[in-house]
């Protein structure tokens, strides 16, 4: 602590510096780890309100006919599950990841900017507060389809749409600034020695996903600003009517919400590539080819927006291109769960919680990749396309995907957050409930889509009614495995047994090297980067 | 040691449910896989799908085969101990040239199905289909595009089966009071557009599915080898009622179809003849109840009550028991920016004037006028 220079007597208590007391600690907070946290249980809060309207959309298609929700509500709440777990829960979880992580991993002292974190996070709350405030307005809240289609969402939309424009603008300030202040910590704050080359995957995976942050939030920002242009200042940019053209939308919606869906996965390829090493207790397989792996698959992203347009009518070479340029994004991901297959190949392998979360991940993800091949197939396509094949693609990548890989994350680290281990018991049995629930919500959801159920719908044919039934068991099942990790962490927090530094005996990294749980402040000097605690 | 070994059985037990799930998943059982169909566009669809799954389970089998070997075989419980090899140049060129083959091997036919989807043209018949929140509607085209006749196809399945107050017939959800009819073995074109929001045409057993865009008009084509009924859904979000809006396409022997379509001309003409009538208060009535049921009754609701403030309400309201020329006026052109669609294109004279007749009579509205086709023919001219 002697390095820091006392320039004012004021300052004296700078020794001593640990939290503050009580509301004012979390409000005020530009301490990484602390706003970690509040991310993280942010994230967690939306989880489990986007899971509610999950809940309510399974109820209604427990059975045929309409049951319990009007069609306008039921679709208020597919368009609000939609958006509440893209922004709400998936993005702030992993944001809240990287705030913890990234500093301990390149031997930072704290995030770059600690001001705006704060802000970044706080901007959060209310965002999601506009937003659900919309669901008691009259007229209801949105109910467009989280990919919100002009003119559905312009001309035909509810008077609450402002406010969830407004919303978006919100998070989508708060994730550039978020994307900002991952950038200059990892350009500028890595310790002596801890080169490009040497960072974690996970450090990597998080500066390309914020620079994809970075080129596509603004253009989210800028689409929903033509909305509202068009619905309060009589422009028609989506309105046929007046010159505009409704597949414009979807192209600028898709120019941003495809990298989006990188977004989501790339940090989970980097949580995944800490998590499979230490349990196989072997290095990472193939580490270059892996961030070469990552950043292809970024640039790809921007090049094939269209490939979820294939039936609004494109002309044939840019069917082609599309196609093409879709397909082979199979190749760098292929190279990433050979990788990880690779890397457990004759290692010692333990399947602690994170390692079976970690390995349902490498399954079930790439069941998710196999179904996007698939939908890559243009003219297979038009038999896939906005039915319940894809809501179970999606679902496949996302679910065991990314809440898979955060759930990972948290049993990883957790013990070096908080100082605690998590009781492995329960921590297996919320894995395999949840392994079952995710596996029987989402695979029967293939067969209703291609015998051709279609995605939001509030009621179905007689055909589709075993499919569905199994779904809405396996969807309550998952539900409730997720209130069961929530007893678990807390369990682990109250009354875990006390962890060791290291945690686990194959963990590499610098985080390990510091105490359990971290302190308030670490690496307030830099540490020393040897080959051991570079990327394993 | 021994949780270790309940694990080795619980892994097993994994896989063999997976092996079991992806079984399943290949049976081509009707209501697992996606249908065949009657087309020759929809068998190489058909074709292309099988083929990428086999591939991707193919591929699976091989990748889950490894991963899994290394989970029973390679675990510390087994005494393995851990390698420390992170890197083979030759593997990893081959695993990154391998699938870029399959993949280029996968385009080829992708490419040669998707350029035969493309050639819309040699066409024998046109029909536009025209997206309604949330109805389709059919105008059969002659030669020069004109319209020659056309109908709104509109979900047949009664209210009480939604809400379960009776028995779910066969094709719940999936009726149409009018089926589109085409003729077997023909090249019929589609011309697709939509009036409002965007909507989506599908009828799987042709392999063809098209936006229906407000402003754009879309292409699309098929030729249909098997008389029968096909059905399918909107499958663009569009709003309240997109889960009830099936589209239901008849294919028909030609003699059949011709036979049709001459009835339909004469009905069109027959109907042209009656915006020239004069009606009773009663036929107003009852044709305007039944118009009313088919158009209106899915946002302002069958006792006129409608779902505030969405749907106004219809009882005493100032449309309703106001002028006239004015309640005709907004049925005519709709209300731009709202539900209300302009059904000036859906309807005849004499239907509107049956529709507005009848909402300024039924739930004790009770204006003190007659419409007759005439006046909405007046109202039409004079705006």
């Amino acid at each position: 602590m002697s390095e820091v220079v006392e320039t004012h007597a004021g300052h004296d208590d700078h020794d001593h510096h640990g939290p503050d007391k009580g509301l004012a600690r979390w409000l005020f907070t530009t301490n990484h780890k602390d706003i970690g946290t509040l991310y993280l249980w942010f994230s967690f809060a939306m989880f489990l309100i986007g899971g509610m309207m999950a809940l309510v959309i399974r109820a209604e298609l427990f059975e045929p006919g309409l049951q319990f929700v009007a069609p306008e509500f039921f679709n208020q709440m597919t368009t609000n599950h939609g958006l509440i777990m893209v922004f709400g829960a998936v993005m702030p979880a992993f944001v809240g990841l990287a705030n913890w992580l990234i500093p301990m991993m390149v031997g930072a002292p704290d995030m770059a900017l600690p001001r705006m974190n704060n802000l970044s996070f706080w901007i959060l709350p209310f965002a999601f507060g506009i937003m659900i405030s919309t669901l008691f307005m009259e007229g209801g809240g949105p109910n467009f389809g989280w990919t919100f289609y002009a003119p559905l969402s312009t001309t035909y939309a509810p008077d609450s749409v402002t406010y969830f424009i407004f919303a978006v603008h919100l998070m989508g300030a708060s994730s550039i600034m978020g994307s900002i202040n991952v950038i200059a910590t990892i350009l500028n704050m890595r310790a002596p020695g801890m080169t490009l080359m040497k960072m974690p995957l996970f450090v990597w995976t998080w500066l390309i996903t914020a620079y994809l942050l970075l080129a596509v939030m603004p253009v989210l920002a800028g689409v929903v600003t033509m909305m509202l242009f068009d619905i309060h200042f009589g422009t028609s940019f989506f309105n046929a009517a007046g010159g505009g053209d409704p597949v414009m939308f979807q192209h600028i919606f898709w120019f941003f919400g495809h990298p989006e869906v990188y977004i989501m996965i790339l940090p989970a390829f980097g949580v995944v590539s800490q998590i499979i090493p230490t349990f196989a207790r072997k290095p990472l397989f193939g580490y270059d080819s892996m961030v070469y792996a990552v950043a292809s698959i970024a640039f790809l992203s921007f090049i094939v927006w269209a490939h979820h347009m294939f039936t609004v009518g494109m002309p044939l070479a840019g069917q082609l291109f599309f196609m093409y340029a879709t397909m082979l994004i199979a190749v760098p991901t292929g190279v990433k769960v050979f990788n990880w297959i690779s890397t457990m190949w004759r290692g010692s392998m333990t399947f602690e919680t994170p390692m079976l979360f970690a390995i349902a991940f490498v399954i079930l993800f790439t069941i998710g990749g196999f179904s996007g091949l698939m939908l890559a197939i243009t003219p297979a396509d038009y038999q896939y396309h906005d039915t319940y094949f894809v809501v179970a693609h999606f679902h496949y990548v996302l679910v065991p995907g990314a809440i898979f890989s955060i759930i990972a994350a948290v049993y990883y680290w957790l013990p070096k957050w908080c100082g605690r281990m998590y009781d492995e018991t329960l921590g297996k049995i919320h894995f395999w409930l949840s392994f079952i629930g995710v596996n029987v919500t989402f695979f029967p959801q293939h067969f209703s889509g291609l015998a051709g159920m279609p995605r939001r719908i509030p009621d179905y044919a007689l055909q589709f009614a075993d499919f569905n039934m199994l779904s809405s068991i396996g969807a309550f099942i998952f539900g409730f495995s997720q209130v069961f990790f929530m007893f678990v962490v807390i369990h682990a927090i109250t009354r875990g047994k006390k962890a060791t530094d290291r945690v686990w005996d194959g963990a590499h990294g610098l985080e390990w090297t510091l105490p359990s749980p971290a302190p308030y402040h670490s690496f307030t000097h830099p540490p020393k980067v040897s080959d051991a605690e570079a990327h394993s | 040691m021994r949780v270790n070994k309940l694990n080795a059985a619980g892994w097993r037990r994994a896989a063999l449910g997976a092996l079991l799930m992806a079984a399943a998943g290949l049976a081509s059982a009707d209501e697992l896989n996606m249908p065949v169909g009657v087309t020759e566009i929809s068998r190489s669809v058909y074709d292309l799908h099988m083929i990428i799954l086999w591939v991707c389970v193919v591929i699976g089998i091989v990748v889950f085969g490894a991963m899994f070997w290394s989970i029973i075989h390679h675990r510390r419980s087994q005494g393995h101990e851990a390698a420390q090899f992170h890197e083979n140049t030759r593997l990893e060129i081959a695993w990154t040239i391998v699938p870029t083959i399959i993949l280029i091997a996968m385009a080829v036919p992708a490419t040669s199905t998707l350029i035969k989807m493309y050639d819309t043209g040699g066409e024998d018949m046109t029909v536009e289909v025209r997206g309604y929140q949330w109805k389709w509607q059919y105008k059969y085209l002659d030669e020069d595009y004109q319209s020659t006749f056309g109908f709104m196809s509109t979900l047949a399945t009664p209210q009480d089966e939604f809400y379960n107050r009776s028995a779910k017939g066969e094709h719940y959800l999936l009726e149409v009071d009018e089926p589109l009819r085409i003729p077997i073995n023909k090249k019929v074109r589609f011309l697709l557009t939509s009036e409002d929001v965007i909507h989506a045409w599908w009828v799987p057993d042709f392999g063809i599915k098209r936006d229906a865009v407000p402003g754009i008009l879309n292409e699309l084509w098929t030729i249909v080898e098997e008389p029968g009924v096909y059905r399918g859904q909107c499958t663009e979000l569009c709003g309240k009622d997109h889960g009830f809006m099936p589209v239901v396409v008849q294919a028909m022997e030609q003699e059949d179809f011709d036979a049709w379509y001459a009835t339909k001309l004469k009905e069109e003409q027959e109907r042209k003849a009656l915006e020239s009538m004069v009606f009773t208060t009663d036929e107003l009535m009852a044709r305007g109840e039944e118009v009313y049921t088919k158009n209106c009754v899915s946002c302002h609701q069958a006792n006129g009550q409608g779902v505030p403030p969405v749907f106004p309400s219809l009882v005493g309201s100032p449309v309703a028991t106001g002028d006239r020329d004015a309640h005709i006026r907004m049925v005519l052109n709709g209300v731009p920016g709202t539900s209300m669609q302009a059904f000036g294109a859906q309807l005849s004279k004499a239907e509107i004037a049956a529709v507005v007749h009848y909402e300024r009579h039924a739930w004790g509205n009770n204006a003190e006028d007659i419409t007759q086709p005439v006046d909405v023919a007046n109202v039409e001219a004079g705006q």
